[in-house]
C-alpha cells in the first residue's frame, strides 16, 4: 500500500488506533543487544509458548521492543497497559508472570525493582529513579514500538512529520524551522545542524546526498546502536525530511558491521517505507524521489570523520582530507553531501511536529534539546540515559546512575570517548553541554560518559586511549601519525617506572603540537585524555615517575601483590590456580607469593575466599 | 569494493590472495588500491582464521573492569596471541573496541555466545564448554 496524502496516513492511523484496546494487556519484551546477550530471546519465546498454554480466556500482544536503557537490570519485560516494570526475568520466571499478572492482574513481587534509596520495590518503568530523572525525547518510543514494525511507528505518530514538512512546508520553511531550533549535531561536533542543511542546499552541484552516520566506534558508547536498533524509522524519516528540504535524491546510512542486529533493523525499516511509498518515487505526490542504502562500515574508528566517511562509501581507504573545502560543498563524488549523526536525524521529526519553539525551550542558551549519553564504567546503573542539554554531572552519575560501583569513591568521568578528556570531582557541578564539556577540556562527542573510581589510575588510562588511537589513526598526517606514537611510548615508560620527570614536560609539549597540527578530528583531539589527566592528576603522574608507584593499584610494574597472614586460611584456592606457582604454602597455614615468579595477572586475588590478597 | 571484500570475508572467513588478484582484475583497479584496503580496515583478515572466534572485548568500560586480564588468560591458555589462530584452527583470538554490551563488562563472545562479567578463572570452564559442544 502506498500513502500519497496526509488525510490516508491519517485515516490508517485512526484505524490503528480504533483497533487498539488501551486495556488489552501488552508484554512488551526488549530484545536489544544488552538484554539479547542475557538470553531475552528465550524469555520472548517462553511468553509466546506460555500464553498458548495457560491461554485460555485471556487476548494478549506479546511484543519485541528495542532497547528500554536500563540494560543493567536486563533482560527487560514491560507489561501494559499497567506498565509494569520487571527485570531481570528468567525463562522460568515467565509461567508465574503469566499466571499471576497476565491471568489474575496481580504483581510478581521479586521481580519488582528494589530502589536502594528508599529500600522500597517500584511498580512501574516511571517510577524507578532511573528513568524519573530522564527526560526521554529521541528515545521516547524506544521500549515502545516493535522496531520491525512500520505500523507500530505510525500508531505513535510516525511518518506524520514527513507529511507535514512536505505537503505544508516548503524547503526554505523546514530549513528554517531547524535552524531555529537551534539543533546542533549530536554526533558530538556540535555543529548547528540548519546551518550546515543551508549551505549542502545554496552549495553549487546538480546532485547532492544525505548521510546518515551511524558508525559509532567510541569504545563504551552504544547509544546510536540501540536507536538504530529501537527506533530506525525515526532515523529514516529524518533522513527523508532532510533530502526534501536540500534537494537529495540518493542517501546512505553507514553503520558499523559489529552491529548486525541495528544493521538488520535499518534494512527492514527501509523496506517497509518503501512498500508504504515513504521512499521512492513521488513521495506524498511531491516531485520528490528518494532512496536509502546502507553500507557497512569496515570497522575503522576514523571513518567516523566526515570525509573519511565519505571516502569510504566511496570504497577507498577511510582517510580524512583536509577541510578547506567542506563535504557540504565537495563530499561524496564530490558532490555536496550533507552528514549528520543519527541521533541528530532523529531529532528532526521531533522538531517538525512540535515546532522550534518547542525544542528551543529545552536546554542552555546556546545549547537546545536533549543529549544522549551511554552511562558505564564503576557505576551501579549502567545503561542508555536522555537528560536535557544543562543537567549536571552529579545529577546523571549519582541520581540517575545510581552512584559508585561497591560504594567506592569517585575519581573522574570521561565524555567524548578517545576524543575526550577526563573531568574530576571538584567539576561535578558542571552543566552538561558541547561548550561547557569542551571548556573543561573534554568533550561530548558519541555521548559515552565513562565512571571511574578510586581503583582506577588515570595514566593509565590516558595509555589506554592513546593505544587505541594511535592504532586507529590512518597514518596520513605526521603529527598524528608519530605524535601519537611517540605520546604512547612516553606514557609507557612512565607506567612502567621508566621515566623521569622531565618526560613529563616533553608529554605535555607533544601532547599541544599534535592537538594544533594534526589533520582531522582524530588526531586534533586525541591528546585531550593527556592533557587533562595532567592538569587535573597531576600527583598520579608524579607519583609514577618520582615514588615510582602506582596509588590506585593498576600499573603492574609498579605493584606488587602480597598476602595479608593474619586473614589467610591456607586454603589454597590461590595455590592451585597460580599460573606461574608463584605462591607457596601448608595447607591450613598462611600462605606466600614471591614476587620474583608473579607476573600480576591477579588469578589469585579473583579466587581468595576471604579477600586475604592484597596489592601494594 | 568495499562491499565486494566483506562478500568474500564473509564466504571464506578471511581475503585470500588469490581473491584479492580477481577483485583487482574484475574491478579493474590496482592490486595495490585493493590490498590497501583489505588491510585498512579491521573488518579484513588477510591469513585464515578458526572455527571458533573469540572476541575479548576491550572497550573502556570492559577496560576498566578488567579485560585485559580476561585476554592475557585467554592467551595462556590456548598459547597464542591476540589476533592468532590455534594451529589446529579451532580458535582466533581477537579483541575488539566495544560490542556496546557494556553492562555486562567485561564481556566476551565466542561465535554468537555472549560470556558476561567474565574473570580470568572462568575462561577454563568457557572453552571447555565451547569444546563439548563441539564433539557432541
Amino acid at each position: 500500500m502506498k500513502i500519497r496524502t496526509n488525510q490516508v496516513l491519517v485515516a490508517l492511523r485512526n484505524s490503528l488506533l480504533e483497533n487498539k484496546d488501551p486495556n488489552k494487556p501488552c508484554v512488551r519484551v526488549c530484545v536489544s543487544t544488552g538484554c539479547r546477550a542475557r538470553g531475552s530471546l528465550d524469555v520472548l519465546e517462553a511468553f509466546r509458548e506460555e500464553v498458548m498454554k495457560q491461554g485460555s480466556g485471556i487476548d494478549v500482544d506479546i511484543k519485541q521492543t528495542g532497547c528500554h536503557g536500563f540494560c543493567e537490570r536486563g533482560p527487560v519485560v514491560v507489561i501494559g497497559p499497567k506498565e509494569i516494570f520487571y527485570q531481570g526475568v528468567k525463562p522460568y520466571d515467565v509461567p508465574e508472570v503469566v499466571s499471576k499478572t497476565l491471568h489474575k492482574g496481580e504483581v510478581v513481587d521479586r521481580l519488582l525493582y528494589l530502589d536502594p534509596a528508599t529500600n522500597q520495590k517500584v511498580l512501574c518503568e516511571t517510577e524507578v529513579p532511573f528513568y524519573r530523572m530522564q527526560t526521554r525525547r529521541i528515545l521516547a518510543n524506544n521500549g515502545r514500538i516493535d522496531p520491525t514494525n512500520i505500523l507500530d511507528y505510525i500508531t505513535v505518530g510516525g511518518y506524520q512529520a514527513l507529511a507535514k514538512a512536505i505537503t505544508t512546508m516548503s524547503c526554505e520553511k523546514i530549513i528554517h524551522t531547524v535552524e531555529k531550533s537551534g539543533l546542533r549535531g549530536l554526533g558530538g561536533g556540535g555543529f548547528p545542524t540548519g546551518r550546515k542543511w543551508r549551505s549542502c542546499r545554496e552549495a553549487e552541484g546538480d546532485i547532492r546526498f544525505v548521510i546518515g552516520n551511524g558508525d559509532e566506534g567510541d569504545p563504551g558508547a552504544f547509544s546510536d546502536r540501540s536507536l538504530m536498533e529501537a527506533n530506525p524509522h525515526s532515523i529514516l524519516e529524518g533522513l527523508i525530511i532532510g533530502a526534501y528540504a536540500i534537494g537529495a535524491k540518493q542517501g546512505y546510512l553507514y553503520v558499523r558491521s559489529e552491529y548486525p542486529l541495528a544493521l538488520k533493523h535499518l534494512q527492514i525499516a527501509i523496506d517497509q517505507a518503501k512498500e508504504y511509498g515513504f521512499l521512492g518515487d513521488a513521495i506524498f505526490g511531491a516531485e520528490f524521489d528518494l532512496d536509502i542504502d546502507i553500507i557497512r562500515g569496515g570497522g575503522a574508528f576514523v571513518c567516523g570523520e566526515s570525509s573519511a566517511l565519505v571516502a569510504s562509501i566511496e570504497g577507498k581507504v577511510g582517510e580524512p582530507r583536509t577541510k578547506y573545502i567542506h563535504t557540504v560543498e565537495r563530499g561524496l563524488w564530490n558532490k555536496p553531501t550533507n552528514l549528520n549523526n543519527v541521533k541528530t536525524w532523529a531529532c528532526i521529526p521531533l522538531i517538525v511536529n512540535n515546532g522550534a519553539d518547542w525544542y528551543a525551550k529545552m536546554g542552555t542558551e546556546k545549547c537546545k534539546g536533549t543529549a544522549i549519553f551511554s552511562l558505564v564504567g564503576k557505576v551501579n546503573n549502567t545503561g542508555l540515559i536522555e537528560v536535557p542539554m544543562g543537567t549536571s554531572l552529579k545529577q546523571i552519575i549519582y541520581d540517575i546512575g545510581g552512584g559508585i560501583l561497591e560504594g567506592k569513591k569517585f575519581k573522574a568521568v570521561q565524555t567524548g570517548g578517545p576524543s575526550g578528556g577526563c573531568i574530576p570531582e571538584e567539576l561535578l557541578d558542571l552543566p552538561v553541554d558541547f561548550d561547557r564539556l569542551t571548556e573543561a577540556g573534554s568533550m561530548m562527542g558519541s555521548g559515552g560518559m565513562i565512571v571511574m573510581d578510586e581503583a582506577t589510575c588515570m595514566v593509565d588510562v590516558a595509555r589506554y586511549f592513546l593505544d587505541f588511537l594511535q592504532y586507529e589513526s590512518c597514518g596520513k598526517c605526521v603529527p598524528c601519525r608519530e605524535g601519537v606514537k611517540r605520546m604512547l611510548e612516553i606514557i609507557t615508560d612512565i607506567t612502567a617506572g621508566r621515566a623521569e620527570k622531565e618526560k613529563l614536560e616533553l608529554l605535555q609539549e607533544l601532547a599541544e603540537m599534535v592537538k594544533d597540527f594534526s589533520l582531522c578530528g582524530l588526531g586534533r583531539t586525541s591528546p585531550n585524555t593527556v592533557l587533562s589527566t595532567l592538569k587535573y592528576f597531576q600527583d598520579e603522574y608524579r607519583a609514577h615517575v618520582k615514588d615510582k608507584k602506582c596509588t590506585a593499584g593498576v600499573c603492574k610494574d609498579l605493584i606488587e601483590y602480597f598476602i595479608l597472614e593474619n586473614k589467610c586460611t591456607g586454603c589454597g584456592a590461590c595455590l592451585k590456580l597460580c599460573p606461574q606457582q608463584a605462591i607457596r604454602g601448608r595447607p591450613k597455614n598462611p600462605h606466600t607469593i614471591d614476587p620474583s615468579k608473579c607476573f600480576r595477572c591477579g588469578v589469585c586475588r579473583d579466587a581468595c575466599p576471604f579477600e586475604a590478597i592484597m596489592v601494594k | 569494493m568495499i562491499a565486494v571484500l566483506q562478500e568474500i570475508e564473509s564466504s571464506y572467513g578471511y581475503l585470500p590472495a588469490w581473491a584479492l588478484r580477481q577483485v583487482s582484475e574484475k574491478l579493474e583497479l590496482p592490486l595495490t588500491q585493493v590490498y590497501g584496503v583489505a588491510s585498512f580496515y579491521d573488518a579484513f583478515h588477510l591469513t585464515p582464521r578458526g572455527k571458533h572466534l573469540i572476541r575479548v572485548c576491550l572497550g573502556t568500560a570492559c577496560y576498566l573492569r578488567g579485560s585485559t586480564r580476561i585476554l592475557e588468560a585467554l592467551e595462556r591458555e590456548l598459547g597464542i596471541k591476540d589476533g592468532e589462530t590455534t594451529p589446529d584452527l579451532e580458535f582466533s583470538i581477537q579483541s575488539v573496541r566495544c560490542l556496546g554490551a557494556c553492562a555486562l563488562s567485561p564481556v566476551m563472545i565466542i561465535d554468537e555466545f555472549y560470556f558476561d562479567k567474565m574473570t580470568p578463572t572462568k575462561i577454563n570452564s568457557v572453552l571447555k564448554r565451547i569444546q563439548e559442544k563441539n564433539e557432541n
